[in-house]
């Protein structure tokens, strides 16, 4: 039976700022390195509050830095949210994420190591933990239309299943959420080679379609400054290459199943960049998955669909991932990641519309409070990206 | 039952989507976009997820799937083979 989807809703946790989120997490947060040992202590000691520990944040500048910091600050502030507690070695770069963050309206409080040391800061940011993690434990879902929706993309340990079964499952219900006001992400700047003329071609105007071909064009230069020979076993990668993806070009055309159709590409961001409308956007990214998903979390979507075909095992600590799988091998010998089993598409067993319609429903379940498999596995890869070396 | 698919009616490879396909083996194909079979005999053993040939392929020529251009033949493909790293590449980077 075809969902009603004009009519769908799902329970979330609608925020200060009027988002919308589908988890209730109470993080820790380092601004850096330094501070992992302190945040972590913090999330020992108070059940219920999450440390995200990163291994940068010292010695960034220019655009790095300006990554930094909006990565930081977006997934303080992203609504799966509900309260944040700050932790950095100084009170400077502490206050810059906790005002970011503070914008939303939600619960943050920022601590500096420099002169009180580890001891102090945790008691005084468990203090706060403890009372964060009471606060938010009192939030009530409530129903929500699912154009309140922002819903990311990103494929890994792809191989030719993707491009024949889990993309194009995704592509459907995209091309299905896409009409009814959802916000929704996809990137993988290099992962597009081959096909981006077709990307091109889906953008909605001239300007949009301008600022594509650049942030393509910008990032197969950084390819061309730093390859060797070429990019064999790196994209494809290894795994990739095993699963019988061949060129750069075949995997492309497989990844870019995930757009649809026929939904249009409303707008172009840069890292972390959190869109103003809603739409199909198209964000600038690594292709490697958990930076990937890192960067969606900290743009603000909520709920990630995960097509893979080798079975890629990741998570996010915030964002749920939705793992959707054509691959027969790989539902049966790594079932406990898979949450979405299309295998049966290659079996003709399945129509595509009947796929993107099982996705659909586990994204309402999953958005409504069902663990997903990475999430009841314990994936919680955090992992920024950098553009270039520290000073 | 379906032992490979190919995308396009016009693409130079399928994709084999059963374990265990040794050379030899009789193939039933189905053509997504047109929604046809088609039957092919492997001609190598070939594992789950890789390409068989459906067009016979020289060094030189451009490999087809999804109808675009995916790649350069390196090595003759015959109809039937394995193809994949050791007879195309990419004609990027």
């Amino acid at each position: 039976m075809a969902m009603d989807l004009a009519n769908a809703t799902f329970r979330g946790y609608r925020r200060e700022n009027g988002r919308v989120g589908v988890r209730n997490h109470v993080i820790v947060l380092p601004v850096d390195d330094l501070s992992n040992a302190a945040c972590e202590a913090v999330a020992n000691n108070i059940k219920g509050a999450m440390a995200i520990p990163h291994p940068y944040g010292r010695l960034q500048f220019g655009a790095d830095l300006e990554l930094h910091f909006r990565t930081l600050i977006g997934t303080g502030a992203n609504p799966n949210v509900a309260a944040v507690v700050v932790i950095g070695i100084e009170e400077g770069w502490t206050r810059r994420v906790v005002d970011g963050i503070a914008e939303t309206g939600k619960p943050v409080t920022g601590y500096g190591i420099e002169m009180h040391g580890d001891h102090e800061t945790i008691m005084r940011a468990s203090k706060t933990a403890r009372e964060y993690v009471q606060w938010a434990s009192e939030a009530v879902r409530e129903e929500a239309p699912l154009a309140d929706l922002w819903v990311s993309t990103k494929c890994g340990e792809s191989d030719t299943t993707s491009g024949c079964g889990s993309n194009p499952t995704v592509g459907n219900a995209f091309d299905k959420l896409y009409p009814l006001g959802a916000t929704m992400v996809f990137g993988e700047t290099t992962e597009i080679t081959g096909g981006e003329h077709l990307v091109a071609e889906r953008c909605r105007t001239p300007e949009i379609r301008e600022r594509f071909m650049y942030m393509f064009d910008r990032y197969q230069e950084v390819v061309e400054r730093h390859k060797t020979s070429d990019l064999s076993e790196s994209q494809p990668t290894k795994g990739n290459i095993a699963g019988g993806l061949t060129t750069i070009e075949e995997k492309a055309l497989g990844n870019i199943q995930k757009i649809g159709r026929d939904c249009l590409i409303d707008g172009v961001l840069d890292k972390a960049e959190t869109p103003d409308g809603p739409g199909l956007w198209f964000m600038d990214s690594s292709s490697a998955a958990a930076e990937m998903v890192t960067l969606c979390a900290a743009a603000g979507f909520v709920v990630h669909f995960f097509p893979t075909g080798q079975g890629n095992i990741i998570g996010n600590p915030i964002l749920p991932n939705i793992k959707i799988c054509a691959n027969p091998r790989t539902v049966r010998t790594m079932g406990e990641h898979v949450d979405v089993d299309v295998s049966g598409l290659l079996r003709r067993e399945m129509n595509p519309d009947e796929a993107g319609d099982a996705l659909l429903d586990m994204m309402i379940r999953t958005a409504n409070g069902r663990l997903t498999a990475a999430e009841a596995l314990g994936h919680r890869e955090f992992v920024l990206t950098r553009l270039y070396e520290s000073a | 039952m379906i032992d490979f698919v190919v995308h396009d009616e016009g693409d130079s490879v399928g994709v084999v989507v059963v374990e265990g396909v040794e050379a030899g083996a009789e193939l039933t194909g189905w053509i997504m976009d047109q929604d046809e079979e088609i039957a092919f005999r492997a001609a190598s053993d070939i594992p789950i997820g890789h390409k068989l040939a459906i067009k016979p392929m020289k060094t030189g020529d451009t490999v087809i799937k999804y109808g675009i251009d995916i790649g350069r033949v390196v090595a003759d493909i015959a109809v039937g083979e394995h193809a994949h790293v050791q007879n195309i590449k990419t004609k990027r980077w």
